[in-house]
């Protein structure tokens, strides 16, 4: 079943759920964030933060501690928290950066979040609690363009990005005060120092354009990411950071999320989701479109349409630019609710909730059709 | 110039100097292997005799493969430009289909890249016969191809 929600905006630029995924925030292409809380079927507007000066960049919901982290282009980024009201209260993230924060993570245990910002810098902020602030840590080397897309880790230790700069970066996000030695055994390399670069990766062998989003897969071994050259990558750390790259025939893809360790999920410019397969050897390869509605128009009777439409406007073709799918704009945001769950958000201001059975089942009604 | 000049606080002459050229922020983009390393285009009698015997795909994934999109050297650019065009050019409307079949999808890249570069530098006639080499290729190689075009920094 797919849940459509028109929240009535014109556009969602990014969206986050909680943990029991019964309240979303969503920011509406503007210096807003909308809070909205489910209400029997719909959703209700519970409240807005406004902090920010300029268009919110990202946002990110920590499930465990119910905090909101914001990031803008007036290179600010907030942690909100709910006081005991339910209000949700701000406190100043320090980023000592000049240029727009572009992206923003919690770490996998909430104690760091991590931003990307146009001054060609990842700041790893911690909260110091003899301030109440978040102060921040840079990773300055070897980024040389505007960091476009930060993912976490699920060992809380390793950062990797996506740059203007075409390529794509693993980093150590180790924080002296916060982590702790123990099990500090990743796949991608072991420093204590951060910043220490574990990998660096080409977009494409050809350049490749902006890279717009990086993700680790649920076990940590593989970085997927995808280009603005319509390409989805995986590098896979236990075999030697060898990276397999699918070129597409469709629009670039703004987003990618795994949906285990075997599908990802893509959307972007084409306005629908894909799931992607990767095999065991790492091969990619297209599983399915998950959208397959049919235009409006087309249904019914084309014959009396094409009569009617010549009665009326005196012309044979029907100007139609609808588009056949859901979502009637790229889609800028994907989230996983669940194994089985995910939302998508676009630029038509829509909300959508897939649920798609288990790709295992999946790929037999696959096989079906 | 005088001295006095120098100091004239009314001098503009340092407003032409386009300071971010001397940034160390500047941005140099990334080219590990120089552009020596690569395909620096094929040998033109070759493909020429290929095509004279008939041989027109094979003349084309030739001149795709040995392609110096890595190549900085203007003139190196320009010799496979020509060379591709000439081939593009000589296959006839009826081949396009089993030429592109032969393709892979990195060569359909390579081959769509040529094809808008032709667009930018038209002869007597080629653009239509592009346009049609660019149909042809569209339905095969998706919409994709063509953002690689724009998006790669890699060029014909």
């Amino acid at each position: 079943m797919t849940e459509v929600y028109n929240l009535g905006l014109d556009a969602v630029t990014c969206h986050v759920w909680n943990e029991k995924h019964t309240e979303i925030a969503l920011c509406p292409n503007n210096n807003e964030v909308y809070v909205y809380k489910q209400d029997a079927a719909s959703w209700k507007l519970s409240e807005i933060l406004q902090e920010h000066d300029q268009r919110i960049m990202g946002i990110d919901w920590a499930p465990k501690t119910n905090r909101i982290v914001t990031c803008a282009a007036d290179k600010t980024a907030y942690v909100w928290s709910q006081n005991t009201e339910g209000k949700w209260i701000p406190s100043w993230v320090l980023l000592r950066t000049n240029r727009a924060a572009t992206c923003v993570k919690w770490s996998p245990n909430e104690d760091k979040l991590a931003v990307g910002s146009g001054d060609r810098v990842i700041s790893v902020c911690y909260f110091a609690s003899e301030n109440n602030w978040w102060v921040s840590k840079h990773i300055k080397k070897p980024l040389r363009s505007t960091v476009t897309a930060i993912d976490w880790h699920p060992d809380n230790k390793v950062l990797a990005a996506g740059s203007t700069d075409y390529k794509i970066r693993v980093f150590s996000a180790y924080v002296r005060d916060i982590d702790n030695l123990n099990n500090n055994e990743s796949s991608w390399g072991n420093s204590t120092i951060l910043g220490t670069l574990f990998a660096e990766f080409f977009s494409s062998g050809n350049g490749g354009g902006w890279v717009h989003d990086v993700a680790f897969s649920p076990c940590g071994t593989k970085l997927c990411w995808v280009g603005h050259n319509s390409s989805i990558c995986i590098a896979d750390s236990l075999k030697g950071n060898v990276v397999n790259r699918l070129f597409t025939e469709y629009l670039p893809f703004l987003r990618c999320v795994w949906l285990d360790c075997n599908f990802i999920i893509t959307a972007g410019h084409d306005c629908m989701p894909m799931v992607y397969k990767v095999d065991e050897s790492g091969k990619l390869s297209f599983a399915t479109k998950l959208d397959n509605t049919q235009k409006k128009e087309a249904a019914g009777l084309t014959a009396m349409r094409k009569f009617q439409s010549l009665d009326r406007q005196a012309r044979t073709e029907i100007n139609d630019s609808a588009v056949d799918s859901i979502h009637q704009n790229t889609i800028t945001c994907i989230r996983k609710l669940s194994k089985s769950r995910f939302s998508t958000s676009s630029l038509d201001g829509l909300l959508v909730v897939w649920d798609i059975k288990t790709p295992e089942l999946m790929m037999n009604s696959l096989r079906i059709n | 110039m005088s001295k006095s000049d120098d100091k004239d606080p009314s001098a503009t002459a340092f407003r032409n100097i386009n300071v971010d050229l001397y940034s160390d922020n500047n941005f140099k983009e990334d080219d590990p292997d120089g552009g020596t390393t690569g395909p620096t285009g094929s040998d033109e009698n070759e493909i020429l005799l290929l095509l004279s015997q008939g041989k027109q795909a094979e003349a084309l994934i030739s001149v795709l493969k040995s392609a110096p999109l890595d190549c900085k050297n203007h003139q190196v650019k320009e010799n496979a430009r020509n060379l591709i065009q000439k081939v593009l050019l000589s296959i006839k409307t009826n081949q396009m289909d089993d030429c592109i079949a032969q393709l892979d999808r990195h060569l359909m890249d390579v081959l769509m890249k040529y094809i808008y570069r032709g667009f930018e530098i038209p002869n007597e006639g080629s653009s239509g016969h592009l346009l049609v080499w660019h149909e042809k290729l569209y339905n095969v190689s998706g919409v994709g191809s063509i953002v690689r075009v724009f998006a790669d920094s890699k060029r014909a």
